[in-house]
């Protein structure tokens, strides 16, 4: 079998088209009569192909990707749970695929109840008082939270606030999304249990802090124990609390952030909330906030008023920080998570976070053999496996282990993340897996330590070798780099 | 317990006695008593899949579409032709179900495709270098003027009255967020003034203009000379444009853009109430290491064959942190799968078809309202592209409403928001427009009676 594929501009002919359109009913006007010197002179070099060949390009392509449709995708803080095919059929429905989003209100009604109801149900869950849906991902997410923030702050006269406390296992967005809002980044420590360091948070507490951003779970997996000691400390500072709402798949309907003091969050619905990733997207980031901060929030937010759905936009809610998006978010994906929600309902998302954390235990008890385990006790929706010893004992790294994974036949978990965990490996296996293939995964990874044990590292070098490319050069990507094709002249 | 959960009883049974535990409950005790929720959430009950689509027919129900009505209503959001491969491909599991392409040995299949559609973004801006997408026109623009303040080392930004609201909203979000300095210039002729422009960039502290072509009201600027002046001012010219636009528009990178931006749901990506669809972004080499989001490289595996990765990540969010050029994460990966999708089936041919039934429909449509004398163009004599800054006889809301009545979604009301513009009415015409429904259209506005 042929893996490499030409690309559609190796592929293409002159003269092949994959189009028809209608022949033109009004009289043709001259390009140049229209537009003057803007008339473009010279064609893009796009491919010229048959509808048949697209096809196949692209279905050949789509086959060199391995996704949760076809196997266990345990991709630490990434949530790969099954994505519904109905919440497919809905989104391509044509009242919502096919609704302009300026048309008049009174014919987008039900796309704006959709999103009435979404925002409420996801306040209901979060334990927050209201919730944007503008923002397009979980980074965009957090961009809006800590903007809110700083409105916040400064409609209080307090524009001094410029830092935000980061945890040592943030995500990465934390911390850049603080600095492209206009703050400082202070690292908070985690203590050996890998919880946030209450004594060393209390340090950092001053008339400049802004707000503390803060994972629950956490990126270890952990719930932080200390909760409402750490945003109660934050609160008495004068700050407020942000939830990445990443790892919110733990805890639905047992425990929520607005309970734990947060005043701002995000979520992420194509992790939580059983939207496809796409391979990056598109996502979504809904904001929630408490009342206090609501004033603030993006506009347009939907309203019910008079018995009808309105948008009501900055003209009526003068300390909104404008938009962060054109129209109201990633519409086709809020119908999605709304379908999701919907079919799930109070007890099916409780089962959902529930299973996710048994799956997670258990798998973690069949890996806690072979790894040192990164929490004690019980893990949440995720553990982490801290790959340093394996190393040090047989020179095999995680990102060898991470390739012998994909030799056999599962993606790898989320590698050298969170940066406190040498060599970590983390593993989140989600709620929609069943108990036969966390057995497969777990000898899987036995027989990969056994391996590493016994042939050490340059068995792994070669691996993948059932891939359609082996390992590929990424020092000669980034040194020279090539980031479109290169046509002949 | 829900379909998509396979466990069992019976498993549950026997994981929980695996793990030495007596309920799930037990699980959850690193979680304080004070903040476990008692309650389940206050949501409606789970619904079977057939409630669920029952449930959503209704919802979508409610929505007029612009299958059953005609629409030329525009503003930033486009009808427009998208040929069904599109979405047989992007509703592959294969495509939709998998994450962010880090590990590349399996992931070729969605790396080659941004490596494409980075080449055919390219091609049609005549810039050097595309990233792998961003949230949407407004927020790809946004990121532009920060790139542009961050190249040049000063703090203003400027941007025509033109430029479509949504993204001037968004534009001020983020330069307050960001400490930039925002001016607005006036484009009373449909086109950015020249002398508030020669005004504004006399101080020396101007970063970059944003300039939209085509713009808000559809008109087309003169890049080459906006972009000499801004030159000389040591400013950049960041374009917020359209990429159906571009197979029949001059690549703006021949004309001297220095960032160009947009957003790319016109090509392949449903109306879908404003979205999904994406962002792009496209600079020359000297801003590539300033870049925001990710780029897709070409390289080869160790047995030497071609091979795809995502490349330069020392820009990004993952490894710089609080460094990083820019925090996006996620973008808006099956987008663009879509458009180069569809650009492969149009072609150069087809786009440019597309751009001259475009140009017809538009010329017919406008001639035959201006012929009803009830309405005249609001900028004669500038060249526009899909959209028409008319001034109506009768007020908008009324001829919207007479329209709608007539199964027509009619144009952007102005006047709200370009108080100058009296009766403003902004008609978007596409090629998926026939002839019979403009011929109906300019019944009903052109019309004296109901």
């Amino acid at each position: 079998m042929t893996r490499i594929i030409e690309t559609v501009f190796e592929s293409s002919r002159p003269g092949r088209k994959g189009y028809a359109l209608p022949e033109l009913d009004v009289p043709a006007v001259d390009c140049g009569a229209v537009l003057g010197k803007s008339c473009r002179e010279k064609a893009p070099r796009l491919p010229e192909m048959a509808e048949v060949d697209v096809v196949r390009h692209f279905t050949r392509l789509s086959k060199l990707n391995y996704s949760v449709d076809e196997g266990f995708y345990p991709l630490g803080s990434c949530t790969m749970k099954y994505n519904p095919k109905v919440n497919e059929v809905a989104a391509r429905m044509p009242g919502f695929a096919r609704v302009h989003p300026l048309q008049p209100e009174e014919t987008a009604q039900g796309a704006l109840k959709l999103l009435f109801d979404l925002s409420g149900m996801l306040a209901e869950i979060t334990g927050m008082d209201a919730v944007t849906l503008q923002p397009a991902a979980g980074a965009h997410g957090e961009q809006t939270g800590l903007m809110l923030i700083k409105a916040w702050h400064e409609s209080r006269g307090e524009g001094k606030r410029t830092k935000v406390i980061v945890p040592d296992s943030a995500h990465g967005t934390n911390p850049a999304s603080a600095t492209v809002t206009g703050f400082e980044t202070v690292e908070v420590a985690s203590d050996e249990e890998g919880m946030v360091d209450l004594d060393s948070l209390k340090l950092l507490l001053d008339d400049t802090v802004a707000a503390l951003m803060l994972t629950n779970p956490n990126t270890l997996g952990i719930f932080e124990k200390h909760i409402l000691e750490l945003t109660e400390a934050v609160h008495r500072a004068g700050g407020l609390v942000y939830y990445d709402g990443a790892n919110l798949n733990a805890i639905m309907g047992k425990a929520r952030p607005g309970d734990m003091g947060f005043d701002v969050l995000h979520l992420n619905l194509h992790k939580t909330f059983g939207t496809p990733h796409g391979g990056g997207g598109p996502g979504s980031g809904p904001v929630g906030v408490k009342a206090e901060l609501e004033p603030f929030l993006p506009a347009p937010i939907v309203a019910f008023k008079g018995g009808r759905y309105t948008l009501v936009g900055k003209d009526e809610r003068p300390k909104s920080i404008g938009r962060v998006r054109s129209f109201y978010g990633n519409f086709g994906v809020l119908v999605k998570a709304y379908a999701y929600i919907r079919a799930l309902g109070p007890e099916g998302l409780k089962d959902a976070s529930e299973m996710s954390v048994l799956n997670a235990n258990y798998l973690a008890k069949k890996l806690g053999g072979l790894y040192p385990l990164a929490h004690k006790g019980h893990c949440m929706h995720e553990f982490v496996l801290n790959g340093g010893p394996l190393k040090r004992e047989t020179g095999v790294s995680s990102l060898d282990v991470a390739k012998a994974v994909i030799e056999a036949g599962f993606h790898p978990p989320t590698i050298y993340f969170p940066l406190i965990v040498p060599e970590a490996l983390m593993v989140e296996p989600t709620e929609t897996e069943s108990v036969e293939t966390l057995d497969r995964f777990a000898q899987a990874m036995e027989d990969i330590v056994a391996k590493a044990r016994s042939e050490g590292p340059e068995a792994f070098h070669g691996l993948p070798t059932t891939t359609p490319i082996s390992r590929p050069d990424e020092t000669m990507a980034a040194r020279n780099p090539i980031l479109r094709w290169q046509f002949e002249e | 317990m829900s379909r998509y959960t396979p466990a069992t009883a019976e498993d549950r049974r026997r994981m929980l006695e695996y793990l030495g535990v007596g309920d799930l409950d037990d699980l959850y005790s690193g979680i304080p008593e004070k903040v476990r929720q008692k309650n389940l959430p206050d949501i409606p009950k789970a619904l079977s899949e057939p409630e669920v689509l029952r449930n959503l027919r209704e919802l979508a129900g409610a929505n007029g579409n612009i299958d059953d009505l005609a629409c030329f209503l525009g503003a930033g959001a486009y009808d427009h032709f998208i040929p069904a491969a599109v979405d047989s491909i992007i509703s592959r599991g294969e495509f939709t179900t998998c994450y962010t392409p880090y590990q590349p040995e399996v992931s070729q299949g969605t790396l080659q495709a941004i490596f494409q559609y980075q080449t055919m973004v390219c091609e049609l801006t005549g810039m050097e270098v595309s990233n792998a997408s961003m949230y949407d026109g407004a927020s790809a623009v946004a990121e532009a003027a920060v790139l542009a303040a961050s190249a040049t080392k000063k703090k203003k930004i400027l941007w025509g009255q033109n430029v479509n609201p949504q993204t001037r909203d968004v534009l001020r979000t983020y330069c307050w967020s960001r400490s930039l300095e925002q001016g607005e210039l006036p484009a009373a002729g449909g086109t950015v003034d020249q002398e508030a422009l020669d005004a504004a960039l006399s101080a020396g502290d101007v970063a970059a203009l944003v300039v939209q072509s085509p713009s808000f009201f559809g008109t087309i600027e003169d890049l080459e000379a906006l972009a000499e002046k801004l030159h000389q001012a040591e400013a950049l010219l960041i374009l917020s444009t359209d990429l159906l636009a571009l197979g029949t528009l001059e690549a703006p990178g021949k004309l001297g853009a220095d960032i160009v931006a947009g957003d790319g749901q016109t090509v392949g990506n449903p109306i879908s109430f404003g979205g999904p669809a994406f962002g792009f972004i496209a600079v020359n080499k000297p801003l590539l290491r300033r870049m925001p989001g990710r780029i897709c490289g070409q390289t080869v595996d160790s047995q030497g064959r071609r091979a795809f990765v995502l490349t330069l990540q020392a820009r990004e969010q993952h490894i710089r942190r609080e460094k990083a050029t820019s925090n996006i994460c996620s973008n808006q990966n099956l987008c663009i799968v879509a458009a180069s999708v569809y650009f492969s089936l149009m072609g150069p041919q087809g786009l440019r078809e597309v751009g001259e039934q475009i140009m017809a429909k538009t010329e017919y449509a406008v001639s035959r309202l201006e012929k009803s004398g009830k309405f005249r163009r609001a900028f004669p004599g500038v060249p526009h592209f899909r959209e028409v800054a008319l001034l109506s006889e009768r007020p908008v809301a009324e001829l919207n409403s007479r329209l709608l009545d007539a199964g027509i979604i009619g144009g952007y009301s102005l006047e709200p928001l370009y108080p100058g513009l009296k009766k403003g009415w902004l008609l978007a015409v596409t090629e998926n427009r026939t002839k019979e429904e403009i011929d109906r259209l300019v019944a009903v506005a052109g019309g004296d009676a109901r």
